[in-house]
């Protein structure tokens, strides 16, 4: 089965980036995105170098940025809440170009901007440069509990199948002359989704068989190879160490000023 | 898949809150964890993995609200409905962490608020409202339709003011509350009526069928259900 090791993000391509080991990355795209998100947000430099830095990685990766950029709409619906911030916020205001506009909120509506949308590349580099396969070892390698990342393997193998075959009742609902447009119209998806339990439900329990009857206990055999190097570590662990510096000079800045 | 998402991004609330809430969703995995196993021993894994892939694939699947709006199952309600409370917050704990690593949907730092709201938060709302539900409703299937349709309506309710709670403890910009709650409720009881009506009819579906895959109702006792089994009309004779 070929499905299920790859993912809609995965940009499959050769890179140094993508030859890293997957819990070098992790640990850079997470430590990355903590060190960015304690940022105090009035340190408006902080977050050009983040940015550049972040650029810098999708360049090492050969990402091309105008794909994350249309990647990164994701978070739409963030950038609407933070554009309602400035009028409603509370506190002192300005006026530009006619409108009020309280201070707290503009403060507020920036550091939610610019932490999300860093966020979101942060974690986009790492979906493009890692197939899902390789982030589920990654993530046992780090010593997360085994329960969870076997039940993110087994998630991970059905869900292109289940996908597949919730396509494929779309389309033959649609193709017999289903056209739904209103809540109200919405039954016949509803019973495909029930249906699609139970064939779910009915494949799990004969494949849980099929693996029961080969000797399976409750644990997966491990995939050890060998783990990343020294080199790998420091090359994945320069984005977070260079976030940690731009982190220490922000926040001394900022306990200077105050 | 639908391009938007509406899990929380980094940088929408404050630090203490976000590690707060983030100690409080390890320590629930783990109890769910616990408690799950004690359910699914040795099937834990396989059964946990399908039903988080089944959320996930139904969460692909938008059901039209309006022409040219659309929405998608949460799925926490389902999933207390389908497989008890422990393994259903389970799962879509996981969804939501595969979510956010390899569909960069919901901040990284953000995955203890997406967990309290959406997988805990969601789920008790629901369970409590089944576990009540149930007991006092007529065994029937227009019960099980009521119960399931509560469930879907109040978990998404209830996890829509579970964010309005980290906003008023840690907002990074002072809002008015009311308006908060008022815009996030407002939307979220909308999203919550197509919830419920969805839970419900896929519920009935499957219980119609196969009872026995119910969890809700072999909690609750039921033998049979009212009717005798019919075909769903999607087709489970495959």
């Amino acid at each position: 089965m070929a499905g299920g090791h790859s993912h809609p993000l995965y940009l499959d391509q050769s890179s140094p980036v993508h030859r890293l080991a997957p819990e070098v990355k992790i640990v850079a795209s997470v430590g990355f995105t903590v060190l960015m998100v304690l940022t105090p947000r009035t340190e408006f430099w902080a977050f050009g170098v983040y940015l550049l830095l972040l650029l810098g990685v999708a360049f090492a990766a050969r990402v091309s940025p105008w794909w994350l950029a249309t990647r990164s709409l994701i978070e739409a619906p963030f950038v609407v809440l933070a554009v309602l911030l400035p009028f409603l916020g509370s506190g002192p205001r300005v006026d530009w170009l006619g409108l009020s506009l309280s201070v707290e909120g503009l403060l507020g509506a920036w550091n939610i901007v610019a932490k999300a949308t860093l966020g979101v590349l942060s974690s986009l580099l790492l979906a493009a440069t890692t197939q899902m396969r390789d982030l589920v070892l990654g993530l046992d390698r780090l010593r997360c509990p085994a329960v969870v990342t076997q039940i993110v393997t087994f998630m991970l193998r059905y869900a292109e199948v289940l996908a597949a075959e919730a396509r494929r009742m779309r389309i033959a609902r649609i193709s017999r002359g289903d056209s739904p447009r209103f809540l109200w119209q919405a039954r016949g998806f509803a019973v495909g989704a029930g249906a699609l339990f139970l064939r779910a439900f009915e494949r799990g329990e004969r494949v849980y068989l099929a693996m029961v009857s080969r000797g399976y206990t409750g644990r997966l055999p491990a995939l050890y190879g060998p783990g990343p190097g020294l080199a790998q570590w420091s090359a994945a662990l320069a984005l977070p160490v260079a976030a940690g510096l731009v982190l220490a000079v922000a926040a001394g800045r900022a306990v200077f000023m105050s | 898949m639908d391009p938007v998402a509406l899990h929380i991004a980094n940088g929408l609330v404050n630090a203490p809150v976000w590690l707060a809430y983030l100690g409080i969703a390890v320590v629930a995995l783990v109890v769910c964890v616990k408690r799950a196993g004690r359910d699914l021993d040795e099937r834990l894994a396989p059964m946990a993995g399908l039903v988080a892939a089944y959320i996930f694939a139904v969460q692909m699947l938008n059901f039209p609200v309006f022409p040219g709006v659309s929405g998608h199952l949460l799925g926490a309600a389902l999933a207390a409905l389908l497989v008890g409370p422990w393994a259903g917050a389970l799962c879509v704990s996981i969804v939501l962490i595969v979510q956010a690593f390899v569909f960069a949907d919901g901040g990284v730092t953000a995955l203890g608020l997406n967990i309290g709201n959406m997988a805990l938060v969601g789920t008790v709302a629901a369970y409590g409202v089944i576990a009540l539900l149930l007991r006092v409703l007529p065994r029937t299937i227009a019960g099980l339709s009521v119960t399931a349709f509560v469930a879907g309506l109040l978990s998404v309710v209830a996890a829509a003011f579970g964010f309005v709670l980290q906003y008023a403890l840690g907002g990074v910009a002072p809002m008015p509350l009311g308006w908060v709650a008022g815009a996030v409720g407002g939307t979220h009881l909308l999203i919550g009526i197509g919830e419920g009506l969805i839970t419900a009819i896929t519920v009935v579906a499957v219980a119609r069928v196969r009872p026995d895959l119910v969890h809700a109702l072999r909690q609750a006792g039921w033998r049979t259900p009212e009717k005798a089994p019919v075909a769903v009309g999607a087709g489970s004779a495959s």
